[in-house]
């Protein structure tokens, strides 16, 4: 395996990083101080860094593309899934979880009950935005102006109206969506990246109104106590209010999983997938790209509404920061590495990604940077996501015709 | 009107204009070449200032000219970024050119955040002030109140580049290599184009490039961090779409479009939105032209 | 024949640039025939088409339907999809598929017209919206039957052989319930068994259907078997119209295809 030529190979790339990274990790320069700091050891630990992946790396590349050209049945996806077709292993599995779901809240902390709160509304940015990007095949850079959306719905119309949470819920969807809309009409003709760095400027555009229409959304310092949700009109106390808010969380995301499911397989999920494969040929078979188009916006942007009402609910304070284009990022990552048009991806690529550099915070400074490389070294070893879709099947029996 | 006002305005918006297009080549000539965005590219253009700032730094506590120490920092700066640029693509993007472009557009990303937080920890999250190593240049002395050194240097070298590229990419053999394969890369390689070079090669000049702007805006501005390339990349990109991404002329002319827009609009209107103008002026010309100023219309064959 | 033609295109023009690509062509194809258009390469045939099925907005002339069931209309300027739904679909030149869906969701696209159901009835999945999906489940796997490709139902469309994906192109406009299809090189690439299977499946669709067929060949032996009437076009002009015997014996024909020189 490990022969002379690659044993050459790592010597010359360990060279290369560390002339690479020599004046960055080795100088440390002080212009205020005027002070030049040398750290030599860090130039050894590149090195031998830098020398060990080399040896691994191409061994690695060789095998994803050996895997990829194998028989794909035979992956792990597929075992599980088809270890799901099986009822009695399925209803156990649903058991399972479902009692899990439940006791979590009281068996782990109230810390560890907001962060699951935390992730869980990820899980609904994510399958929102894999409507319009996973399904309809529109890059989307600006899906944090939703967010923002829903979150300034419930937090203006308490300030001004006194609005409960539950009515801002619906509402909050309904402004969203309508938001889609307006944005949506705009931006019809434009394809791919066009449309990508459109929907990012909306979003800058949408934060940037925050940020200074101080009349309307009372700019940087945003708005504060923002009310955690009632339980049935009464006020609960914190550590109970996180357990609600966990169930709000849990159940939110039951119901964004049933409808995008449903939607999935209904006569618009087909038109938003054909529209991504081939918009002429979609046009041609009687699909109305426009209305296509509008839908997987709107739908899209519904649960980045609700998401955007429950954030002000669960953090009580919301300000222009929390809905940069790096949160429309976030999401898109989440969309991405769990395997778009996948639900099932898309709900485990955002535990993952939510949950990691949060359990990652023992390494704390480093947490960012392990996190950015296990983002590329994910895309180069899984580019289809973590689980990536597996179409629907039909089985037909040979049936007798009816006529 | 006061015309003075409107000349330094001018000039100010030309000024960003060139910073923006020295980032936004190298965006378009990788997304004309891989058809990827990549969002790294901000990132390369910070470790451009980065280093010069530490060499600069490092070599002004010497007792060499200070003219002398800019030139070399700047050299140090664009080699190391155009080896960086170089190293990314090789380890990140390469191996990811037949799978899904979103994944790629991900693992730029991925780039993006390692090379920050690279940058963070290895050095500070402080803003570091760069070190004035230039002199006033004496023969701007008479229109100094709307044109200084930096933005003159900043001006001139932006009009080299951009000379320089055009050469390259109109007359020489790599530039031939670089057009055939933007157009249409199995057939370059059919006949036979080293289309890995290719890649290599813009990702190398477009890393240069950017560095140089990392330069030039260090030493006007005067200080810098860790997360100048973020905002930076998103605007030079916004430039490149403007213009109609993967054009080399769209690049710039997008650049000074929105250099330009910028600097009026902050000037005229208001400073608060100093970056919605980049974004409102984007999406108005999207509008009326798809696919941007001098981006080529894709007409798809039915 | 005092028979209302169903489609009727007058005097049509298609300008790029400078170059006509269709230059005022004119052509009628009457109930149940079967009609084709051919001419050499880049002879203006599949711009024909775009123009016809709404990719193109024509730059002169009109296209006019009297379909068998239904009103007359204009087709110019119309969206390719509001086309389709008055009853005119195609195949595309150079296949045009869904790749990464399943052959039988592809079928299931064309039926997207034929569906009522909101999105509001889908997330709630009411017993209308149920029974819908079901119908269309149906209908589309006896389309598949109907073309021969109901084995390969759960495959990935981008997994079909060639020819299975021409077919696959033809049943997937079949589902839009077409009074006329218009079908692009439908031979193109196929070897003898396969062109002499789908000759066979075209007549079929035609009787079976009682639809009328438009179609741009270059498989003549296949246009001659077929075809009631040819229209022969050369640089966007149409130059001969007639049976296909006439076509065979018709000298400009010959001499658009052969060259002038060429004693034919």
């Amino acid at each position: 395996m490990i022969n002379l030529k690659k044993i050459r190979k790592a010597i010359l790339t360990a060279v290369w990083f560390m002339f690479l990274t020599f004046p960055l990790m080795v100088m440390k320069v002080n212009t205020i101080e005027n002070t030049v700091q040398w750290r030599w050891i860090n130039l050894a630990y590149i090195g031998i860094s830098a020398f060990i992946f080399s040896l691994f790396w191409e061994d690695l590349l060789k095998r994803r593309d050996n895997i990829a050209s194998k028989d794909k049945k035979k992956s792990i996806n597929n075992k599980i899934s088809r270890k799901l077709e099986n009822k009695k292993i399925r209803n156990i599995s649903l058991f399972v979880l479902i009692l899990i779901v439940v006791l979590f809240p009281f068996i782990m902390s109230m810390y560890q009950t907001s962060i699951i709160t935390t992730a869980l509304m990820y899980v609904v940015l994510g399958l929102g935005l894999n409507i319009v990007v996973g399904f309809g095949g529109l890059l989307h850079l600006g899906y944090a102006a939703f967010y923002a959306v829903g979150a300034y719905t419930y937090g203006l119309l308490y300030y001004h109206f006194g609005l409960s949470f539950w009515l801002c819920l619906p509402l909050g969807a309904l402004f969203s969506a309508l938001f889609g809309i307006i944005l949506g009409f705009p931006i019809l003709r434009l394809r791919g990246d066009y449309l990508a760095i459109v929907t990012l400027a909306f979003g800058e555009i949408t934060k940037l109104v925050l940020e200074n229409w101080n009349d309307f959304s009372f700019g940087p310092s945003g708005i504060a106590n923002i009310p955690r949700p009632m339980f049935f009109g009464i006020k609960l106390k914190l550590a109970e209010v996180t357990n609600f808010t966990y169930f709000i969380a849990i159940g939110l995301t039951i119901l964004t999983i049933i409808v995008i499911k449903r939607l999935e397989s209904s006569k618009i999920g087909r038109a938003w997938e054909a529209m991504r494969e081939d918009e002429i040929a979609c046009q041609s078979m009687g699909i109305d790209i426009t209305k296509a188009k509008l839908t997987a916006f709107s739908m899209g942007a519904v649960w980045a509404g609700i998401m955007g009402v429950l954030f002000a609910a669960k953090t009580t304070f919301i300000n222009p920061a929390s809905f940069t284009t790096w949160e429309s990022i976030v999401i898109l990552c989440v969309v991405v590495i769990g395997g778009m048009g996948s639900i099932p991806g898309v709900i485990v690529g955002a535990l993952i990604f939510i949950l990691t550099p949060e359990y990652l915070r023992a390494f704390s400074e480093y947490r960012m940077l392990i996190f950015g490389l296990a983002l590329v070294i994910m895309m180069i070893f899984r580019p289809g996501g973590i689980i990536p879709k597996i179409r629907k099947t039909h089985q037909f029996k040979v049936k007798e015709v009816k006529e | 009107m006061n015309l003075e006002y409107f000349f330094s305005l001018f000039l100010g918006g030309m000024t960003r204009g060139s910073i923006y297009a020295l980032i936004a080549l190298g965006y378009t000539m990788v997304y004309g070449i891989i058809k990827l965005i990549n969002f790294a590219h901000g990132e390369i253009y910070m470790i451009g200032a980065f280093t010069a700032l530490i060499i600069g730094g490092a070599l002004s506590l010497t007792s060499m000219n200070p003219v002398a120490i800019f030139i070399i920092a700047a050299i140090v700066a664009i080699v190391y970024s155009a080896a960086y640029g170089y190293t990314i693509e090789k380890i990140a993007y390469k191996p990811l050119r037949n799978a899904p472009r979103l994944s790629a557009l991900i693992s730029a990303i991925g780039v993006s955040i390692f090379l920050q937080n690279y940058v963070l920890l290895s050095q500070t999250s402080d803003f570091l002030p760069f070190p004035n190593l230039l002199p006033e240049f004496g023969f701007l002395k008479p229109v100094e109140n709307f044109l200084s050194t930096t933005q003159f240097l900043i001006l001139l070298s932006t009009a080299v580049v951009m000379i320089l590229l055009t050469i390259l990419i109109k007359f020489t053999k790599m530039g031939k290599a670089m057009r055939a394969t933007a157009q249409d890369q199995q057939m370059a390689q059919l006949v036979g184009i080293n289309v890995n070079r290719v890649i290599s090669m813009t990702f190398i000049i477009g890393s240069a490039t950017a560095a140089l702007g990392g330069v030039l805006i260090t030493t006007h501005i005067g200080q810098i961090n860790f997360y100048i390339g973020f905002i930076a990349g998103i605007k030079a990109f916004v430039a490149a779409v403007l213009g109609g991404i993967g054009s080399i002329p769209g690049a710039v002319l997008g650049s000074f479009v929105l250099g330009l827009t910028e600097s009026f609009g902050t000037g005229y209107i208001s400073s608060d939105y100093e970056d919605a103008f980049a974004f409102i002026i984007l999406i108005l010309i999207l509008i009326f032209k798809p696919s941007g100023l001098l981006g080529r219309k894709e007409n798809e064959k039915v | 024949m005092s028979e209302v033609p169903i489609l009727e295109v007058n005097d049509l023009s298609m300008v790029f640039g400078g170059l006509r690509a269709v230059d005022s062509v004119s052509l009628k194809i009457n109930k149940g025939e079967i009609v084709a258009l051919i001419g050499p390469n880049g002879a203006g045939k599949t711009t024909f088409f775009n123009c016809v099925t709404g990719v193109y907005v024509p730059t002169h002339g009109e296209i006019k339907i009297n379909p068998p069931e239904g009103k007359t209309a204009i087709l110019n300027g119309l969206k390719p999809n509001t086309i389709n739904e008055k009853g005119l679909a195609r195949t595309f030149q150079n296949i045009r598929l869904f790749s990464s869906m399943t052959v039988l969701e592809n079928v299931m696209i064309g039926r997207h017209q034929c569906l009522k159901s909101g999105i509001l009835s889908s997330i709630l999945r009411t017993p209308k919206q149920r029974k819908e999906e079901l119908k269309v489940l149906e209908d589309s796997y006896r389309i598949l039957e109907k073309i021969g490709l109901e084995e390969y139902a759960n495959d990935l469309a981008c997994n079909l052989p060639y020819g299975g994906q021409r077919r696959l192109e033809i049943a997937r406009a079949m589902a839009t319930d077409p009074f006329l299809l218009l079908l692009d090189e439908p031979a193109a690439g196929m070897n003898p068994q396969e062109t002499n299977d789908l000759v066979v499946l075209i007549q079929r669709l035609r009787k079976e259907d009682n639809i009328s067929i438009l179609l741009i060949e270059h498989d003549m032996s296949l246009v001659m078997t077929l075809s009631e009437r040819i229209y022969v076009v050369d640089y966007g002009k149409m130059i001969a119209m007639g049976s296909p015997l006439e076509i065979k014996n018709n000298s400009q024909v010959i001499k658009a295809y052969l060259g002038e020189d060429i004693d034919a």
